[in-house]
């Protein structure tokens, strides 16, 4: 075991299964020059043909992996940040997510489209989005959204096994957070199921994303004040790991959603709505929303930051769920 | 035109009767309300098609458009299951999921028709991509219309295709419109084929009613993709006869006598007629089209035996593992 951080456990994964299976490639925008390092040595391990740069045309490049995936390839497609995804929404929400079953299951489309969640660093509306949320809402791709390093090398590993086209949001405020890594060139963490990241009594604190790590400390404050945070981790949001989150909601009897994505439908939203329909008798209140205020994100510092989720917003809701029966506005 | 009566160019007659006639009964039934759906035709372009799948081998890839009967039917997709899918059957080509804009055969190498306009470009790209990978020598043909260059999908995939020299060959159907609107008002240069300048890529421009003219250039283009020489795009001048699809005849401008025009340069009377000159008996084409209308009877029967799919294989296909199904439709 030896400790790894987010990125290098990207770089780990792609690294094992491309060594392990000839059919997957990687390719991208500057991927060669390694900008983010997760490509760290891989054109003297895998070749330029197998390490791709590609032209700026994210439409062509994300198609291109849809038609080199039907034919028997197993493409991961870097887009970098996840706003990026939108020149390309016609392959993806057209082609990718489509075309096994409008071909009445002929295709298939085993690809890996990763993408980073790139917020909170004054990069400005076009450059801090956190879409997963708008792709949950077409049937058709696997959507993952791990929040520590051990969880990214498992479930990427998995990705690039799965016969589904996938897209991997890789959290940017995640990035320098280690694990210990296994060694087993086979671990593997299947997408649809999450963990208990801390267990706890009170209130079920459903998190997505980077989101995890601000429940974790909230947990902890909150856990000086008597009350006991169980946080849950779904790790992938389709397919979404329904019975764990159900289990814990009633176990605790409370639920706290808590999500990067802007509040109206969200992942928070989905799932709020999930445990007030499958697990409403369970509940002593109503199931609040931690999610971004409906607006884009500023550039100035002074500004952007309390849009977000944050440990204090957690702390608060926590408070008003066990401390006061009336519903709070978001 | 020495060798002209041979398998091939009777199969090449063969295929277009066969687009002709299948189409001719598709908009038969789908008048008597048989198909539900939209139906875009394909009459008038049947040489283009034929002569440019012909050209593959079955092994080859192609990726086509919403006007989608002929090209599987030209790659030489068997007919039941396409008629079956017209009518939303189970045994359908795409199991009733696709219908008549995508009627995609992927055992003959069809790897979608799609019906987003100029979609289906970077799809082609990346299955070329595939062939080089894996180091084998198959080729991605992809149709689209003069509309579909329009679209940045055109121009993306055109341009990866030519940096990275993919086994790829992009024909482009131009058959002067898209829905109503002229190519001529919505492309400010006058050939399709010009475009491919941007991407250093070669093109031919070729007649689109003469099969035989389409085969050769499009035999053209596959040699040099698959001996590593890059993309090709090929622009066939054609032309649809119908309404853009059935029942939209409102919105269609006043072509004049241009479609009677273009009658008299139909793909299949003018290969019937070379065909003819060339020593083919009468009696040998007659019984041919007399195959195809009973072939293609025999597919509409197929199909109208069918059974439809049952609800819960609405939640097939959507990923690999089938997806639950929601209480309201087991209640
Ligand atoms: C992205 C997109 N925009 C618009 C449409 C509606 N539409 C369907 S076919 C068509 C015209 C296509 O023209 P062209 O590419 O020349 O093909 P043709 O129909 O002439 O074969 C349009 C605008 C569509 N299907 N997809």
């Amino acid at each position: 075991m030896t400790k790894a951080t987010y990125l290098e456990a990207i770089r780990q994964a792609q690294h094992e299964e491309m060594s392990r299976d000839a059919r997957v490639f990687i390719m991208g925008e500057d991927i060669i020059c390694n900008v983010f390092g997760t490509t760290t040595g891989f054109v003297d391990a895998f070749g330029v043909e197998r390490v791709r740069d590609t032209p700026i045309s994210e439409n062509g490049f994300i198609g291109a992996a849809a038609g080199a995936s039907m034919v028997g390839m197993r493409p991961i497609v870097d887009a970098t940040i996840a706003s990026f995804l939108y020149p390309a929404m016609d392959q993806i929400m057209s082609i990718i997510a489509k075309s096994r079953y409008i071909y009445g299951g002929q295709a298939s489309l085993p690809l890996v489209i990763r993408t980073c969640l790139f917020y909170g660093n004054s990069n400005a509306a076009q450059h801090s989005d956190r879409p997963y949320s708008m792709f949950m809402n077409v049937p058709g791709l696997k959507i993952m959204v791990p929040s520590n390093a051990y969880d990214m090398k498992g479930m990427l590993k998995a990705a690039i096994r799965d016969d589904d086209p996938v897209l991997c949001f890789e959290d940017s405020t995640c990035w320098t957070s280690k694990s210990d890594m296994p060694d087993d060139p086979d671990f593997i963490i299947p997408l649809g199921k999450g963990e208990i990241k801390r267990e706890g009594t009170d209130i079920s604190v459903i998190a997505v994303a980077g989101a995890v790590p601000l429940a974790l400390k909230a947990a902890e404050v909150l856990a000086k004040e008597g009350i006991s945070i169980e946080v849950v981790d779904p790790r992938s949001l389709v397919p979404l790991d329904k019975p764990l989150i159900l289990k814990s909601v009633r176990k605790t009897g409370r639920a706290i959603t808590v999500d990067p994505a802007h509040q109206t439908c969200s992942a928070a939203s989905e799932i709020s709505a999930l445990i007030v329909e499958q697990a409403f008798d369970a509940l002593r209140g109503p199931v609040l929303r931690v999610a971004t205020a409906d607006t884009h994100l500023p550039f100035s510092p002074a500004i952007e930051k309390a849009l977000y989720p944050t440990v204090d917003r957690i702390v608060a809701a926590a408070r008003t769920l066990v401390g006061a029966a009336q519903p709070v506005s978001a | 035109m020495t060798d002209l009566p041979n398998d091939r160019s009777l199969e090449k007659y063969r295929r277009m009767l066969r687009i002709r006639h299948f189409e001719d009964r598709a908009e038969a039934i789908h008048a008597a309300g048989e198909i539900p759906g939209a139906l875009h035709t394909y009459a008038g372009q049947e040489a283009s098609g034929v002569g440019a799948c012909i050209a593959l081998r079955t092994d080859d890839y192609m990726v086509g458009t919403h006007r989608s009967h002929g090209h599987p039917i030209a790659k030489g997709a068997k007919l039941r299951p396409l008629m079956a899918e017209l009518l939303g059957k189970a045994t359908g080509i795409c199991k009733g999921k696709g219908g008549s804009m995508h009627l995609s055969d992927f055992s003959i190498g069809s790897l979608g028709e799609t019906s987003i306009v100029g979609s289906g470009i970077p799809v082609a790209a990346g299955a070329a991509l595939g062939s080089k990978l894996q180091g084998n020598d198959r080729v991605a043909l992809c149709f689209f219309g003069d509309g579909a260059t329009n679209e940045g999908a055109f121009h993306e995939g055109m341009n990866l295709a030519a940096v990275w020299k993919l086994p790829a060959i992009f024909v482009c159907e131009n058959n002067g419109y898209a829905v109503s609107t002229p190519a001529h008002s919505a492309v400010p240069v006058k050939d399709i084929a010009e475009r491919a300048k941007a991407y250093a890529m070669p093109a031919i421009i070729v007649d689109g009613q003469d099969v035989d003219a389409v085969e050769a250039a499009v035999t053209e283009a596959v040699e040099r993709a698959r001996t590593g020489g890059g993309p090709t795009l090929v622009e066939t001048k054609t032309y649809r006869y119908a309404d853009h699809a059935v029942n939209m005849g409102r919105i269609l401008l006043d072509r004049g006598d241009e479609v009677d025009e273009w009658r008299k340069r139909d793909p299949l009377t003018l290969y019937r007629a070379r065909l003819t000159e060339a020593g083919v008996a009468a009696a040998t084409l007659d019984t041919m089209e007399q195959e195809v209308a009973d072939e293609v009877a025999d597919a509409l029967q197929f199909a109208r035996d069918s059974a439809y799919p049952e609800q819960a294989e609405a939640f097939d296909d959507v990923f690999v593992d089938r997806l639950p199904i929601p209480d309201y439709l087991t209640a």
